[in-house]
C-alpha cells in the first residue's frame, strides 16, 4: 500500500503535543449549553439554604425555628441539635481540625451558618430564614491575630488548651501550630554575623478565590437502593466521596459524587462546607433531592478565603550582594477553624519554597497559625500551597535587600539565582528542585523589554518629578518566581491520609477512536483538549478521536483531583504512561500482524512500522479493530490501560516578569504600560492554552495586588461581600500582556511538563506590587503593604512628602 | 440574594400608575430600569410589596430638543442618551458623563429618570443636572409640578419628590461654553471615589459664568455655587482653582468607606476638579 500522506501531515492530523489545538469545551461554553451544578433540575428537587449568623462572635441562646416551618412551602429547619445524633453537626476539615456544620452552641465568624431551612423552592426558603428567631449573647471579637494571641478570650471553647492540635503543642488557647523548617541557630548566627542584614514585615492581606460560579450541590438519596449521589462545584471528586463515606457511614460504593461543569475553582471548591452536609441529611430525612446554592455574599463571606500571612524576614548578605541567610517569620491568621487545604504533613502548605529561586546556603522559617473570628479558610488561591505567601516575601526581601545595598535588583537576583549546572538543587529549606535554567529566562526578559532604557527613563522621570514637570512616577516591577507544584509524591503529600498520586484509565474503542477517565476534574482549565493531546502523542490515534471524561465517580479512577497544578504533573503523567502501556500492546498486536518479532517493529506517529521497511506497516486504527476482532495467540482481546501515577517529586516551573507602571501621585491611579511575562513550564502541550492560562492568572494576580481584599472591621464585620467593594478585574482594568517562554523539560516527568495555570499568579503578584513599591524607591519607600488601592497608594505619597 | 414576594404591575398609562400608589401608598414603589431598586428588594434591604413596573408607559422614552432647551424622558436609557448624536451636539456633558456610569450592559437598562430619583449620593446623573441647572418633572395626584435639581435632594434616597409622585421628565436649559465630567473610579461599574461636572462660559479671554457640582463627596450631589463664583471674571489662572477647589472643599462632606478615608476623599476631589475645570476651560 503506497502511503499518500507525508509524515509531517500525519503529525499534524493528531493534533498532539505542542499543537495550539481549540479547546472542544468552548462549543459548549460560549453557546450556553454547558452543565452547571445549577442547572440540574431533578423531580421533587428541594432547595436548602442558611441562617447565618449577623454576629462575629456570639453565644447562641435559642433557636425558635417555629414561625418559619409555618411557612408554606417550608419543610423543614436542621439546626445542631438535629445533626448531633448523626454525629454531623461538626465535621473534620482537611488541616486535620473540625468545623461546627451549624452552629453548636456560639458562632466565630459572620456569616457562620446556624440552621438550614429546606423548602418547595428558594423564595420558601428565603423566606423561612427570615423567620428563624436566633437569640444571640454578643462576645468580645478578635479580628486581630497578634490580639488573639494575648487576649483572655477563648474562642475554640470546644478545644482543650492544654492538648496539642493536628500539628503539635499549642502556645495558647487561641494557638493552632507552630510549623518549622530549615536551621533556626546556624541561620541566626549567620545573620548575626553578616555585613548587610535588610529587615522587613509585611502583611499579605486576606483574600478570596471568587469563583465566578459560586459553590453549591444536590444531593439525591435513593433510599430504595440506598445510593447517594452528589452533584457538585468538587474540584476533588473522589476526596469527597471518600470524607462523605467516612463522616456518614454510607459505604464508598454506595456513593456517587459528579462534578458536572464548573465555573473556575482556584482552590476555593477543595475543601467541604457545610452546605454538603446539610443537603446530604436534608436529602436522607425528606427522601428527594436536595440543591444548595450559594449567592456571592455567600461565597465571598463564608467560603474558603485565601493568604492573610502576617511575614516577618530577614535577610543577610555580604557587601557585594550574596545573599548568607534568610530568617522568615509568619504569623497565619486561619479564622474560626482551621480548614487550611494543604497536605497533612504541611500545615503552612509549601511556604518553605520561600528561599525562592536563590542559591540561600542557610534559612530558617516558623509559622505559627492562630484562631480569630473571620472565616475559615486558607485555601491556595491559583497557586500551589502557600507558594504565592512564599514567592511574595522572598521577592519583597530581595528589593528590601537591594535596596539595602543599593544595588540593582535585576543584578542583585542575576547574582543570587541557582546555576543551570547547580540543578537538581536541594534547597536550604528541603525541597529538591528539579530543574531549571534562570539566567537564561532572566537575560531573555531584561534584553527583551530593554531594562537598561527602561531606567534610564526611570531616572529621568525622577527629575522632571523633583524639577515639577511631572506629577508620573514611573515603576518598573520585578520578579522572578519558581513555583513548586504538582503534589505530591505519596511518601510526603498526602490530604486526610489519601495519598497524592492521580490516575487515567484508557479505552480504545474497535474503530480506532478512544475514550480516557481521569481522577482530575477541570474547572477551565481545557482538560478535555490538551490530555488528548498528550494521548494522540502517545498512541497515535488523533486527539479529535479522543473523549477525556472527568468528575464521576463511578466511573472515573481514583484521584486526588485539581488544584496546586497537579493536573499536567500528576494526572498528565499518568495519561502518558497509561498511553504507553497501550502502546506497548498494540506493538505486540502488529508485530503479529506483520509477521515479525516484536523488536523488529517500531512506533513512529500513527502506525508501528517494521524497521528499515517502513513500507510494511499496521497503524494504530488498524491495530485496535484487531486488538478486538482478531484472535492473536497469547494476547487477551481489548485495547485498555490504567496508570496510578505517584510522581518521584514535585516540579518546579519558573518564570521572569516585568512590569511598567506609571501612577499618578495625586489620585493613586496606577496604570500599567506594560506587562512581560516569561514562563518556563517545561515541555509545553498546547502552546494557546498557555497563554490563556497566563492571561488569567496575570489577571488574578492584578486583581490581589491592586485591590482584591477580604477585609473586617473591628465587630468583625465583613466589608467587602459584594463585587462593588471586592475587586475583581474585568477587560477594562486589564493590561495587555506579552508572553514568552523558555523550555527546560522536568527530568523526571514522563514527558517534561511542569503545569502553568497557577505560576502567572504566583509571579504576577510580586511583580504588580514592586512596580508600586519600585516607583517610589527615589523618594525612601522601602515598603508598603498590598493591595496598592487607590488611596493606599496616594497615601504613600502622602506619608513620602509628595503632596507638597 | 432572593426577595420577598411582591406584586408586579405593568399598566399602561400613568392614571392607572398613580391610583396604584394611591391605593399602596408607602407599600408601592415604582420602578423604571430597576438597576438600583431590584438588587435592594434582592438583599431584602426594599420591602416593596408592590413593584410598578413603568416600562409600558408611553411617552416617557423622548429626547427633544428645541429652542427652549432639552427635555428628556424618565426612561430614556444612558444608552439612548451615549447614542444620540443631536444631544451630544446641545449637550456633549451628558455623553461623557453616561460613558463613566457602570458598563454597557447596566447602561442598557438604567435610566436617567431612574438615576435622578433614587437619591442615591453615588449616582451620577444627579450632580450633573445641578450643574446643568435641570429641572424635574413630576407628577402626583395634584398634577404636574417642577422641581429644580439644585432643590430637589434632600438626604440620602431622600428627595423633594413626594411617594406618590412620579418624575417623568428632566428638562435643561441648552447648556453653552466648556464642559467636562470627571470621574475617578476604583474599576468599572463602581461609584465615583470622586466626581465633578463642570460648565463654564467663556468671554474675552475670562470666566463669563461657571457651574460646578460633586458627586458622591456628601449625602446628596453637591452644587457648589462658591466654587463657580470663584472662577467668575477670572483668567482661570491657578489663583482661580486653588480659590474654586478650596470653596468646593467647603461645600462637601465625604465619609470614610472602602474607597478611603476622608482626607484622601477630600484630597481627591480636588484634584478631580481642577481637572474638570482646566479641561472645560480649554473647551470653552
Amino acid at each position: 500500500m503506497k502511503d499518500e500522506v507525508t509524515r509531517e501531515e500525519r503529525v499534524e492530523n493528531l493534533k498532539g503535543m505542542g499543537c495550539s489545538r481549540k479547546r472542544v469545551e468552548d462549543a459548549r461554553f460560549t453557546q450556553g449549553k454547558g452543565n452547571y451544578v445549577d442547572d440540574i433540575k431533578l423531580d421533587g428537587m428541594l432547595f436548602g439554604d442558611f441562617v447565618r449568623s449577623p454576629y462575629a462572635h456570639a453565644r447562641i441562646k435559642s433557636i425558635d425555628t417555629t414561625a418559619a416551618l409555618d411557612v408554606p412551602g417550608v419543610l423543614a429547619v436542621l439546626t445542631a441539635a438535629d445533626l448531633e445524633p448523626l454525629g454531623l453537626h461538626w465535621m473534620p476539615t482537611l488541616a486535620g481540625d473540625k468545623q461546627m456544620v451549624l452552629a453548636d452552641g456560639k458562632v466565630l465568624f459572620q456569616g457562620q451558618e446556624v440552621a438550614f431551612v429546606v423548602a418547595e423552592d428558594r423564595y420558601a426558603a428565603a423566606d423561612g430564614i427570615e423567620l428563624v428567631e436566633v437569640d444571640y449573647e454578643e462576645l468580645p471579637v478578635i479580628v486581630d491575630p497578634f490580639e488573639a494571641l494575648q487576649s483572655d478570650v477563648v474562642l475554640r471553647e470546644d478545644l482543650d488548651p492544654k492538648a496539642p492540635g493536628a500539628h503539635g503543642p499549642r502556645k495558647h488557647h487561641n494557638h493552632i501550630f507552630t510549623w518549622e523548617a530549615g536551621d533556626k541557630e546556624p541561620t541566626q548566627e549567620v545573620i548575626d554575623n553578616a555585613e548587610v542584614v535588610a529587615e522587613e514585615s509585611m502583611y499579605y492581606h486576606r483574600t478570596h478565590p471568587c469563583p465566578l460560579e459560586t459553590c453549591g450541590c444536590v444531593a439525591s438519596m435513593d433510599k430504595v437502593n440506598g445510593k447517594l449521589t452528589l452533584w457538585g462545584t468538587f474540584q476533588a471528586p473522589h476526596a469527597i466521596r471518600t470524607v462523605v463515606s467516612l463522616i456518614s457511614g454510607i459505604e464508598e460504593h454506595n456513593i456517587r459524587v459528579i462534578s458536572p461543569d464548573i465555573g473556575g475553582g482556584f482552590g476555593n471548591k477543595v475543601g467541604a462546607y457545610p452546605g454538603y452536609v446539610c443537603s446530604v441529611v436534608a436529602s436522607i430525612v425528606t427522601g428527594k433531592p436536595v440543591k444548595w446554592i450559594e449567592d456571592r455574599m455567600d461565597n465571598l463571606m463564608t467560603t474558603a478565603f485565601a493568604r492573610d500571612y502576617h511575614m516577618t524576614g530577614k535577610i543577610s548578605a555580604t557587601k557585594d550582594g550574596k545573599i548568607t541567610g534568610l530568617q522568615c517569620h509568619v504569623t497565619a491568621d486561619h479564622g474560626g477553624f482551621d480548614a487550611c487545604a494543604d497536605p497533612t504533613k504541611f500545615p503552612a502548605g509549601f511556604m518553605n519554597i520561600c528561599t525562592g529561586s536563590y542559591d540561600i546556603p542557610t534559612a530558617y522559617l516558623e509559622v505559627d497559625g492562630v484562631y480569630t473570628n473571620k472565616a475559615p479558610g486558607g485555601v491556595s488561591y491559583r497557586c500551589s500551597f502557600r507558594v504565592t505567601e512564599a514567592v511574595y516575601f522572598i521577592e519583597r526581601m530581595i528589593e528590601v535587600l537591594a535596596i539595602k545595598l543599593d544595588m540593582d535588583a535585576a543584578e542583585l537576583r542575576r547574582i543570587n539565582f541557582i546555576k543551570k549546572e547547580q540543578f537538581p538543587y536541594t534547597a536550604a529549606l528541603g525541597w529538591e528542585y528539579d530543574s531549571g535554567d534562570y539566567h537564561t529566562a532572566w537575560d531573555k526578559a531584561l534584553k527583551t523589554v530593554d531594562y537598561d532604557g527602561l531606567r534610564a527613563e526611570q531616572s529621568q522621570r525622577v527629575e522632571d518629578f523633583k524639577a515639577g514637570r511631572t506629577r508620573k512616577l514611573m515603576g518598573i516591577g520585578l520578579s522572578f518566581f519558581t513555583e513548586i507544584v504538582g503534589a505530591g509524591p505519596v511518601k510526603n503529600c498526602d490530604i486526610l491520609g489519601l495519598g497524592m498520586f492521580d490516575s487515567c484509565e484508557i479505552r480504545i474503542h474497535p474503530t480506532g477512536s478512544a475514550i480516557a477517565r481521569l481522577g482530575t476534574i477541570s474547572q477551565g482549565q481545557g482538560h478535555a483538549t490538551t490530555f488528548a493531546q498528550i494521548l494522540a502523542s502517545e498512541i497515535g490515534l488523533p486527539a479529535d478521536s479522543i473523549t477525556i471524561e472527568e468528575g464521576d465517580t463511578d466511573t472515573a479512577p481514583y484521584g486526588l483531583g485539581t488544584y496546586g497544578s497537579r493536573s499536567t504533573p500528576v494526572a498528565g503523567a499518568a495519561t502518558a504512561m497509561a498511553g504507553r502501556k497501550i502502546r506497548a500492546k498494540a506493538q505486540m498486536i502488529a508485530a503479529y500482524l506483520l509477521e515479525v518479532h516484536d523488536n523488529d517493529v517500531e512506533f513512529d506517529v500513527d502506525r508501528f512500522v517494521v524497521k528499515g521497511a517502513p513500507e510494511k506497516f499496521k497503524t494504530m486504527k488498524e491495530i485496535a479493530f484487531a486488538a478486538y476482532n482478531q484472535a492473536i495467540p497469547g494476547i487477551e482481546p481489548g485495547l485498555e490501560a490504567v496508570s496510578y501515577y505517584d510522581p518521584p517529586n514535585m516540579t518546579y516551573p519558573f518564570g521572569a516578569y516585568v512590569c511598567v507602571m506609571d501612577i499618578d501621585v495625586d489620585t493613586g491611579v496606577p496604570e500599567i504600560r506594560r506587562f512581560y511575562a516569561l514562563d518556563d513550564c517545561g515541555t509545553r502541550i498546547n502552546p494557546m492554552i498557555i497563554e490563556g492560562q497566563v492571561h488569567g492568572g496575570l489577571t488574578e494576580a492584578l486583581a490581589v495586588a491592586l485591590g482584591q481584599e477580604i477585609a473586617y472591621d473591628d465587630m468583625g464585620n465583613c466589608k467587602t461581600g459584594t463585587l462593588m467593594d471586592f475587586f475583581l478585574p474585568t477587560a477594562w482594568e486589564v493590561p495587555n500582556y506579552e508572553t514568552d517562554y523558555t523550555v527546560t523539560p522536568s527530568p523526571h516527568h514522563p514527558i517534561g511538563a511542569k503545569g502553568v495555570g497557577e505560576s502567572p499568579h504566583v509571579g504576577g503578584v510580586p511583580c504588580f506590587s514592586n512596580a508600586v513599591q519600585d516607583a517610589f524607591r527615589a523618594f525612601g519607600n522601602t515598603h508598603t503593604n498590598m493591595p496598592h488601592d487607590h488611596w493606599r497608594i496616594w497615601k504613600t505619597a502622602n506619608d513620602l512628602g509628595l503632596h507638597g | 440574594m432572593i426577595p420577598a414576594a411582591f406584586e408586579y404591575y405593568r399598566p399602561k398609562d400613568m392614571a392607572s400608575v398613580l391610583a396604584i400608589l394611591e391605593e399602596h401608598g408607602d407599600d408601592a414603589r415604582v420602578m423604571a430600569g430597576g438597576h438600583s431598586l431590584i438588587p435592594m428588594m434582592k438583599l431584602r434591604m426594599a420591602d416593596v410589596p408592590h413593584l410598578i413596573d413603568l416600562q409600558d408607559i408611553g411617552g416617557m422614552s423622548d429626547i427633544v430638543i428645541d429652542a427652549d432647551g432639552i427635555r428628556i424622558g424618565a426612561l430614556v436609557t444612558q444608552a439612548d442618551i451615549i447614542d444620540d448624536a443631536k444631544l451630544t451636539a446641545a449637550a456633549p456633558i451628558l455623553r461623557e458623563a453616561a460613558l463613566q456610569i457602570a458598563d454597557p450592559q447596566v447602561r442598557y437598562m438604567g435610566t436617567v429618570g431612574g438615576n435622578v430619583a433614587n437619591g442615591d449620593p453615588g449616582n451620577d446623573m444627579p450632580g450633573l443636572m445641578q450643574c446643568l441647572d435641570a429641572v424635574f418633572t413630576v407628577v402626583g395626584p395634584d398634577g404636574e409640578r417642577e422641581i429644580p435639581a439644585r432643590e430637589f435632594y434632600e438626604a440620602a434616597y431622600m428627595t423633594a419628590r413626594e411617594d406618590d409622585e412620579v418624575l417623568t421628565s428632566v428638562s435643561i436649559p441648552p447648556p453653552t461654553g466648556g464642559y467636562a465630567y470627571e470621574k475617578q473610579k476604583r474599576k468599572i461599574g463602581d461609584y465615583a471615589t470622586a466626581a465633578a461636572a463642570v460648565q463654564i462660559v467663556k468671554g474675552g479671554g475670562s470666566c463669563v459664568s461657571a457651574s460646578i457640582a460633586m458627586t458622591n463627596l456628601s449625602d446628596t450631589p453637591v452644587y457648589s455655587q462658591a466654587a463657580s463664583d470663584a472662577l467668575v471674571g477670572t483668567a482661570v489662572d491657578d489663583a482661580a482653582l486653588d480659590a474654586a477647589v478650596a470653596a468646593m472643599l467647603a461645600d462637601i462632606d465625604p465619609s470614610e468607606d472602602n474607597r478611603g478615608p476622608i482626607a484622601f476623599k477630600k484630597h481627591v476631589a480636588g484634584v478631580i476638579l481642577r481637572r474638570a475645570i482646566v479641561r472645560a476651560w480649554s473647551r470653552a
